[in-house]
């Protein structure tokens, strides 16, 4: 029978990894995090769920626990946002360089200075070269599908890389939402305990991790993490058609099309305000213009192939970031460019939401009707623009 | 029953033709680490001279388990391996961290403290060479007094940091301070640390013939005068119980210690020392000694 629960973004999150049976918890507190860390720590002291749970003293140490207890062969969990994640940063890339199938939730928050809670993408898309498989989840029911299968699709053979999980600060983490659960059965059978790879440290086979590599080795090991990057895509879609078959739910992969296939202007995006973008897209069809949504559910590894084929053409892209990088772009769409080299197809970028600056539907609108406009006047020039901002000094 | 050397296991579990400079008290120590715990160590080392020693893949002169970690981490990371070896069931191991002095009172201190703090079951060996030697002699937060290092070129103006009371500080079951001049002192204090259960401490003074300034055959000598001149005293302190030992047992009485000079003679580092130099140091060795008299029982 389904059992539906209504749960915040980050108590889907604390559920999902409960009946994933992680061993080891390390975690420190940052908002608008805290609650995952919270409700874990509650499992654990309440015996629901039996792991160790390592109260470190930072994310720094949050992450190098969690790569020590992962090269012992626990499954292994942390959360964090935003500074954290930053603090954390050079941890990132030594858990990824290590191929430890570490999971962890990123509840997508804005960076200092000034202070700001809200949501923003600049702190998970700052960790796209670190090595990490990176999922973005649109709503809570994705949130919980998507923890599930993170620790499927991270300790693949295939795969051996750590994977995040993000989701908007508030508009997921501490909006309520209903979330059609699995039972511990059911989560079991689809995700095994972890296996043990000749790579551990064990008494019994000593190795030695990480040790000096010459000019000489050095860039095997980026080799290797690049192809297991490539050959993620394929065990990502599997693992989302083996999740199907218990949960009658399935996304596409590593991006979502809303509406694409007869559209001649699509947006592309990420997180939770896609269902914003969809709204607007069913109000626009409305008026006759015929116009989709192209999720990006992984930017690690990046979809080239299904962004290629769901964009190729069309009239016009709209990719809209809730990210910048300064003196560059935003991030997506430098990918979703890159991604479509050699077409002429005009691509327009706005960066919006900033600090969760709220955009709704209306404003994807105004994106869309500007980006017509443009077309119609035969501008059909490829820019980014800052969406909705004030006057600056 | 004292250890001898004859008692001690002939296995060897820092190969010989490892990468370590002639005369380096790292390399010996991990030797001793080996004689002291057996096969059934996970070592965990940051960055530091023994990233070095351990020599390059696709080769290792470690036979014990080994994962290098970022400087900051040390503790962090055997943390997470005890977590993970007590939820797996796996008894018997010894965690041990192997940290320079850089990697200890600097850049590993918060990790350090937050894992003794939590009382993760943790062996951590600092092996303190008194600056950052791996990058070419710096100065650490362990540099003593007046020594020259390649960022005091006149020579430190601050004393080092005193670590294993911060240790102490932190109410852990064991803290202990050992030299590289009396191995079986240091092996004895490794295998008492291990019966407790905790974050265990052990500060083990590591004289770098390279960065010291002084010949590599002298390494046990330096180390020696270290703590018979009573700059380095030998102590433990067992569930707070504090107690010098080995040589150090006769030192409260000053009479006993060498003079200090003996000791700054032997290095490079401090050749430049003034008289009044000297002088501040000598002080520093009194206070010391004072600060251990209201320490006994």
């Amino acid at each position: 029978m389904e059992r539906v629960a209504v749960l915040t973004g980050n108590y889907a999150v604390a559920y999902a990894v409960k009946l994933c049976r992680p061993q080891v918890i390390a975690a420190y507190p940052i908002t608008p995090q805290t609650s995952i860390v919270e409700k874990i720590a509650e499992f654990v002291e309440k015996g629901e769920l039996k792991a160790k749970y390592v109260r470190v003293e930072s994310e720094h140490s949050a992450m190098a626990a969690a790569i020590g207890a992962s090269a012992i062969g626990a499954r292994v969990f942390t959360a964090t946002s935003s500074q954290g994640l930053l603090y954390m940063y050079e941890a990132v890339w030594s858990a990824a360089g290590a191929r430890l199938p570490i999971v962890m939730a990123v509840v997508t928050r804005a960076i200092f200075p000034p202070w700001s809670i809200w949501t923003d993408h600049s702190d998970l898309l700052a960790q796209r070269d670190t090595g990490w498989i990176i999922a973005m989840a649109e709503d809570n029911q994705e949130v919980f599908d998507m923890i599930i299968q993170a620790y499927r699709i991270a300790e693949d053979e295939r795969v051996l890389l750590p994977v995040m999980v993000g989701l908007d600060a508030f508009s997921l983490s501490h909006t309520a939402a209903p979330v059609s659960m699995l039972s511990q059965d059911e989560v079991d059978e689809f995700l095994p305990p972890r296996k043990a790879f000749s790579f551990l440290l064990e008494v019994k086979n000593p190795i030695t991790m990480g040790n000096v590599a010459f000019p000489d080795h050095y860039m095997e090991f980026r080799y290797s993490i690049q192809r297991a990057m490539e050959r993620a895509k394929e065990v990502i879609r599997e693992v989302e058609e083996e999740f199907y078959e218990i949960s009658g739910r399935r996304y596409g992969g590593l991006v979502e099309e809303y509406r694409c296939s007869d559209a001649d202007v699509i947006l592309v995006l990420m997180g939770a305000w896609a269902g914003d973008a969809k709204e607007c897209v069913d109000a626009l069809r409305e008026r006759g213009l015929n116009v989709g949504v192209l999720r990006i559910r992984f930017v690690r590894p990046f979809p080239r192939e299904e962004v290629r084929r769901a964009l190729l053409g069309k009239r016009a892209v709209i990719v809209v970031d809730r990210d910048i990088s300064f003196g560059g772009a935003g991030v997506l769409f430098t990918e979703v460019s890159s991604a479509l080299q050699q077409s002429n197809i005009t691509v327009r970028g706005y960066i919006a939401g900033l600090g969760g600056r709220d955009v709704t539907a209306r404003d994807f609108s105004v994106m869309v009707e500007r980006v017509y406009a443009d077309l119609e006047s035969g501008n059909k020039e490829s820019r980014i623009e800052w969406y909705g901002v004030k006057e600056v000094v | 029953m004292p250890i001898t050397v004859k008692s001690l296991p002939r296995e060897e579990y820092l190969l010989p033709g490892n990468a370590s400079c002639p005369g380096c008290p790292a390399a010996l120590g991990l030797r001793l680490l080996g004689k002291a715990l057996g096969k059934s160590v996970i070592l965990v080392v940051p960055a530091s001279c023994t990233s070095i020693i351990q020599g390059p893949y696709p080769k290792t002169s470690v036979k014990f388990p080994l994962i290098n970690v970022i400087f900051a981490s040390s503790a962090a990371t055997a943390s997470g391996i005890a977590a993970a070896l007590e939820i797996l069931g796996k008894k018997g191991v010894h965690v041990v961290c192997w940290s320079g002095d850089g990697g200890t009172v600097d850049i590993g201190l918060q990790a350090l403290s937050g894992a003794a703090e939590r009382g993760d079951n943790i062996l951590y060996i600092c092996y303190d060479n008194e600056a950052y030697m791996n990058t070419g002699i710096q100065r650490s937060g362990s540099t003593p007094y007046g020594a020259w290092t390649t960022t005091t070129v006149l020579g430190k103006k601050r004393h080092k940091k005193n670590l294993p009371m911060i240790m102490t500080a932190h109410n852990i079951p064991y803290v202990a301070t050992a030299s590289i001049g009396y191995p079986l002192d240091f092996i004895e204090k490794v295998r008492k640390a291990v019966k407790y259960k905790g974050l265990k401490y052990i500060h083990l003074l590591a004289p770098c013939p390279v960065g010291w300034r002084f010949p590599p055959s002298k390494t046990i000598e330096v180390g020696r005068l270290a703590v018979l001149t009573g700059i380095w005293p030998l102590y433990e302190i067992e569930k707070g119980k504090f107690r010098l030992t080995g040589v150090s047992r006769v030192l409260l009485d000053k009479s006993k210690r060498r003079p200090v000079i003996e000791y700054i003679r032997v290095q490079g580092r401090f050749s430049h020392l003034s008289e009044e130099d000297v002088r501040v140091l000598e002080e520093y060795v009194d206070k010391l000694w004072e600060d251990i008299k209201k320490m006994l029982p």
